[in-house]
C-alpha cells in the first residue's frame, strides 16, 4: 500500500465532493480583502482533515470556517484579530504553524538545538583527535629519525 | 489450491529465513565455511518462494478469485486489467507481501553478487537480512496474511479506491518499498561490521553501491508520488509535509548523508563509526515510516487503540530492530578503530558539513512529524505542525547546505584550498548571480525569493558542469588528450556532477512556484478565463462512461498570447462499483516544462461549471530534476571500482577467517 494512501484515505472520508476548495460563491469583491481571506485560510487547518489547510480542502468544515474568517474580515478584524478569532473557537490545533510557548519550546528549538550540537561535536572530536596527532604526518625530521631506526633494526 | 500452496511456500520461506539468520552466523564463529555458506542457497530459496506466493496472489487478483479475501476486499471483475495487477500491492497485506519479496531479493542479490565480499561479511550481512525478513514474514502470516480464504466466496468484489486506479500511484510503492527495503542491506552490512568488530573500505566500498540502488529509488519513489499527490488530487500543490510524505524523507535524507559518507570511508578511512550509525539510522526511519503509515498511528491515536494488534506487532518489530541495533552499536562501536583526521577545509570536511546539515534537516523533519504524537500523548495537549514550521526549520538547514555544495564538490581531498576553490568556481558564482540579477528585473515587483532560488539553481548546475569541465579538459591540450581525460575519468564523478546538477534544476523548478497563478471562475460553455498570457474557453461539457466509472468532462481550449495551442478535458469521475466514490482528473497540458492545470468542481443547478485554473511555469522541472538525480546515482553505480574484484577476492577460498588477518586492502585510486 502506497504511503499516501492513509492521507488520501482520510482526505476522502470527508470529502465527497471534488476536489475545489475555494468556490467563486465565497470569494470577497475586494481582491486586497480576499488576498488577505486567502493567507488566513492557509494558516488555519481544516480540523476533519489530515494536514491540509482550510484553503486546499472542500469539506464542509472548511467552508464554514472560509466563510467565517472572510465575515470577519469583512467585519473589519486585522488578520491576527481573525486568527485569535477562530483559536479561541477551535484552540491551538486549528494553527498550521504551532504557536511559540513552553510546551512547543522543543519544537521550535529542537533544529537549532540539534545543529549545534551537531557542530559541537564535530568541534570536539576534531579537537582532541588534533591533540592527539592522530593522523598527522610525519614531519621531516621525524622521518629522517623513523628511516635511521629502521636502518638500524 | 494454488493460494494454499502459495500459504504453505510463505511458511516455508519463514523457515528458510532463520536457517539464513542462525547457521551462517554459528558457521562464522565456527571458522566452518560450509556452514557459513549456507545463508547463500537459502537466501535465494527465500527469494524464489516469495516469488512464487507473489506471483499467485497476483493471479488471483487477475481471474478475480474472490474465494481469496484479500481479492474479494480490494478488487472488482469491472476493473481494467492493469489496475487488478497493481492492485496486489494496493492493499495492506499485498503491500507487506511485496515489502518481505523485495527484501528477499536484495538478500538474494547479495548472496548471488559477483563482487568479492569477504566471507565472514557476507555470512554476517545474511544473516541480519534475514533476522528482519523473519519479523515481517511473521507478522505477515499472524495478523495480515494475504491467502485467507472466504466461503462461501462473494460474487463480486469491492474494488480498489479510486484514488490507486492511476498509473502514478501503482507505480509509486514498489519504488518507495524498493529504496526502503534496499536500506535493508546497508543495515544487515552495519550489524555484520559491528559483530565481526572490522569495518574498512573495503566494507565501504561494498555497501556504497547497495546504498545508492536505494538511494535511486528511494528518490524516484518520492518524486513520484509527489508527482501523484500533484494531478491526482487536483489541488495542483506537490509537497505538502504530510507526516505520510515526511516517513518517506526522513531515510531519504539520512540515505543521502550516507551515501556522503561512505564514501569519506572509502576514500580517507575515517567517519567510520558515524557510517555505521547512519546505515542503522537510515534503515530505523524506514521501519519507523512504515510503522507510522500501517499502524493508523498517524490518523488518530484512537484507530492506533482501537485495533492495536497490527500497529503493536510492527512497534515491536520497531523497537527490537532499532533499540537492537543501537544497543550492539553502543557496545561494539568503541571497538572499532577510528580513522585518520581530517582537515576542516577539505573534501572530507565538507563532507562532514554536508552530513552535519543532512543530519539536522532530518532530525527536523523528524521532530515536526513526532512532536505532537508525543505531545498529545503526555499531556493532552492537541497541536498541528503545519508547512509554515517546516518552512522556518527546514529551509535554512537545506539553503546553506546547497550553497556550499560546490565547494564541497570541487575542493581536494585532504587539504583543500577555499580561496582556490572559490576562484575555480568564479565563473559559476557569476552565472549564478548573473541569472539572479537578469530574472529579478525581468520580474520586477513578483517575488523576490524566486529570482534567488533560481540564481541557487542555476550556480548549482553551472557548477557542476564547471567542475566536469575542469577536469576533463584541465590542463589537457588537443581533442585526443581531452579525449582520454574523458574516457579516464571515473563514471562516479560523471555521477556525482550530473546528482548535483539534478538539485540545481529541481531548486528551479520550486523557486518557479513562486509564480503559479490561480484564478476560479463559474464558467458556462463559451466562456473565457485569462490569466496573463493564458486564457481557457469552456467548450463544452458532456457525460462519458469508463469501465468501472461514469465521469463529467469539461473540454477547454487553451490560448497562449491569443493563439490556440489544443484543447484540454477535464474530468469528475465516479466510481460506481465503490459507493459512487468521486475523484477529479485534473486537466493538465504541458508546454515545455510549464503546465496549464486546469480541474473542474460542482455543477451549478443552471449548467454552469466550477473551474479552477493554475498556470504553473517551469514546475516540471521539480521532477525532471529528481530523475536526473537518480540517472547520477544510477551512473555512480556503474563505476568500475565496484565491479572490479579487491584484493579481498583472492583470500577468500581460505575460508572465513582467511579474510580477517593482515591490515585491509586499501582501495586502488
Amino acid at each position: 500500500m502506497p504511503l499516501r494512501l492513509a492521507a488520501a484515505l482520510v482526505l476522502l472520508a470527508v470529502t465527497f465532493g471534488p476536489a475545489l476548495a475555494v468556490t467563486p460563491q465565497e470569494r470577497l469583491a475586494d481582491p486586497a480583502l480576499e488576498q488577505r481571506a486567502r493567507q488566513v485560510s492557509a494558516g488555519l487547518r481544516c480540523l476533519v482533515c489530515q494536514n491540509q489547510s482550510i484553503d486546499d480542502s472542500e469539506a464542509p468544515l472548511a467552508r464554514d470556517l472560509r466563510v467565517l474568517v472572510r465575515d470577519r474580515i469583512k467585519a473589519g478584524d486585522s488578520n491576527t484579530q481573525v486568527t485569535d478569532f477562530v483559536v479561541a473557537r477551535y484552540g491551538e490545533y486549528v494553527l498550521l504553524k504551532p504557536p511559540f510557548g513552553l510546551h512547543t519550546a522543543l519544537l521550535w528549538g529542537g533544529p537549532a538545538l540539534i545543529f549545534l550540537a551537531g557542530a559541537f561535536g564535530v568541534w570536539r572530536i576534531r579537537r582532541s583527535a588534533a591533540g592527539k596527532g592522530v593522523g598527522e604526518s610525519l614531519n621531516a625530521g621525524e622521518q629522517a629519525e623513523l628511516a635511521r631506526i629502521l636502518e638500524k633494526g | 489450491m494454488l493460494v494454499e500452496i502459495a500459504h504453505f511456500a510463505l511458511a516455508m520461506a519463514l523457515g528458510l529465513s532463520l536457517v539464513q539468520m542462525v547457521i551462517p552466523v554459528w558457521g562464522v564463529r565456527r571458522n566452518d565455511i560450509a556452514l557459513a555458506r549456507v545463508g547463500e542457497p537459502a537466501a535465494i530459496s527465500v527469494f524464489v518462494l516469495l516469488l512464487f506466493a507473489f506471483g499467485v496472489l497476483m493471479y488471483a487478483y487477475a481471474v478475480s478469485d474472490f474465494s481469496v479475501q484479500n481479492v474479494a476486499e480490494n478488487s472488482h471483475s469491472a476493473k481494467p486489467m492493469i489496475y487488478k495487477l497493481t492492485g496486489t500491492w494496493g492493499n495492506h497485506e499485498g503491500s507487506m507481501l511485496l515489502w518481505v519479496l523485495i527484501m528477499a531479493l536484495f538478500g538474494a542479490l547479495v548472496a548471488l553478487a559477483r563482487t568479492s565480499l569477504p566471507d565472514r561479511l557476507r555470512a554476517g550481512t545474511l544473516a541480519a537480512q534475514a533476522s528482519v525478513t523473519v519479523a515481517f514474514l511473521l507478522f505477515i502470516l499472524f495478523t495480515s496474511n494475504p491467502f485467507n480464504r472466504l466461503d462461501p466466496a462473494p460474487p463480486e468484489g469491492n474494488d480498489l479506491n479510486p484514488l490507486l486506479q492511476d498509473l502514478g500511484l501503482a507505480i509509486h510503492p514498489p519504488l518507495l518499498y524498493v529504496g526502503y527495503v534496499g536500506f535493508s542491506i546497508t543495515y544487515a552490512f552495519a550489524i555484520a561490521a559491528l559483530i565481526d568488530g572490522r569495518i574498512d573500505a573495503v566494507w565501504a566500498r561494498a555497501v556504497r553501491p547497495w546504498t545508492l540502488v536505494a538511494w535511486i529509488f528511494l528518490t524516484l519513489g518520492i518524486s513520484m508520488g509527489s508527482y501523484w499527490a500533484y494531478y491526482e488530487l487536483g489541488w495542483g500543490g506537490w509537497w505538502f509535509w504530510d507526516p505520510v510524505e515526511n516517513a518517506s524523507l526522513m531515510p531519504w535524507l539520512a540515505g543521502t548523508a550516507l551515501i556522503h559518507s561512505t564514501i569519506v570511508m572509502e576514500k580517507r578511512d575515517s567517519l567510520k563509526v558515524w557510517t555505521i550509525l547512519l546505515a542503522i539510522l537510515t534503515f530505523s526511519l524506514s521501519l519507523l515510516g512504515t510503522f507510522l503509515v500501517r499502524s493508523g498511528v498517524l490518523t488518530s491515536v484512537h484507530t492506533f487503540a482501537t485495533d492495536p494488534s497490527r500497529g503493536l506487532f510492527i512497534l515491536i518489530i520497531l523497537m527490537l530492530f532499532i533499540g537492537g541495533s543501537l544497543a550492539l552499536f553502543a557496545w561494539r562501536a568503541p571497538m572499532l578503530r577510528q580513522g585518520g583526521l581530517f582537515a576542516p577545509v577539505s573534501r572530507e570536511g565538507a563532507l562532514v558539513i554536508n552530513n552535519l546539515f543532512l543530519a539536522a534537516a532530518c532530525a527536523t523533519v523528524f521532530i515536526g512529524t513526532l512532536y505532537p504524537l508525543a505531545l498529545e500523548g503526555l499531556t493532552g495537549a492537541k497541536i498541528s505542525v503545519g508547512p509554515p514550521f517546516f518552512n522556518a526549520t527546514f529551509l535554512p538547514l537545506l539553503i546553506p547546505l546547497l550553497l556550499l555544495l560546490p565547494f564541497g564538490q570541487s575542493m581536494a581531498w585532504k587539504r583543500g584550498d577555499l580561496l582556490g576553490t572559490a576562484q575555480r568556481l568564479a565563473v559559476a558564482i557569476g552565472i549564478g548571480i548573473l541569472a539572479t540579477i537578469g530574472i529579478f528585473a525581468t520580474t520586477y515587483g513578483g517575488p523576490v525569493a524566486a529570482p534567488l532560488g533560481i540564481g541557487l539553481g542555476v550556480f548549482l548546475i553551472s557548477s557542476a558542469l564547471w567542475d566536469l569541465g575542469e577536469r576533463i579538459i584541465g590542463r589537457a591540450s588537443g581533442a585526443r588528450a581531452i579525449w582520454s581525460r574523458a574516457v579516464g575519468l571515473p563514471r562516479s564523478a560523471y555521477g556525482s556532477a550530473l546528482a548535483h546538477a539534478g538539485v540545481g534544476v529541481t531548486v528551479i523548478g520550486i523557486a518557479a512556484t513562486a509564480w503559479a497563478t490561480e484564478d476560479i471562475a463559474v464558467m458556462k460553455p463559451g466562456d473565457r478565463m485569462t490569466n496573463g498570457r493564458t486564457a481557457i474557453v469552456l467548450q463544452q461539457v458532456f457525460p462519458r462512461t469508463g469501465p468501472n466509472f461514469r465521469e463529467l468532462v469539461g473540454r477547454f481550449r487553451i490560448e497562449i498570447d491569443g493563439k490556440e495551442r489544443g484543447d484540454i478535458e477535464s474530468t469528475k469521475r465516479t466510481f460506481i462499483t465503490r459507493n459512487n466514490m468521486q475523484t477529479t482528473e485534473a486537466g493538465i497540458r504541458t508546454f515545455g516544462v510549464s503546465q496549464v492545470y486546469v480541474s473542474l468542481g460542482e455543477i451549478q443547478p443552471d449548467g454552469s461549471v466550477g473551474v479552477r485554473m493554475y498556470t504553473k511555469p517551469l514546475m516540471l522541472l521539480i521532477w525532471i530534476g529528481s530523475l536526473i538525480m537518480g540517472l547520477g546515482g544510477a551512473l555512480s553505480i556503474t563505476d568500475r571500482r565496484f565491479r572490479v574484484a579487491t584484493p579481498a577476492k583472492a583470500r577468500s577460498p581460505k575460508g572465513p577467517q582467511g579474510s580477517t588477518g593482515g591490515p585491509s586492502p586499501q582501495p586502488a585510486e
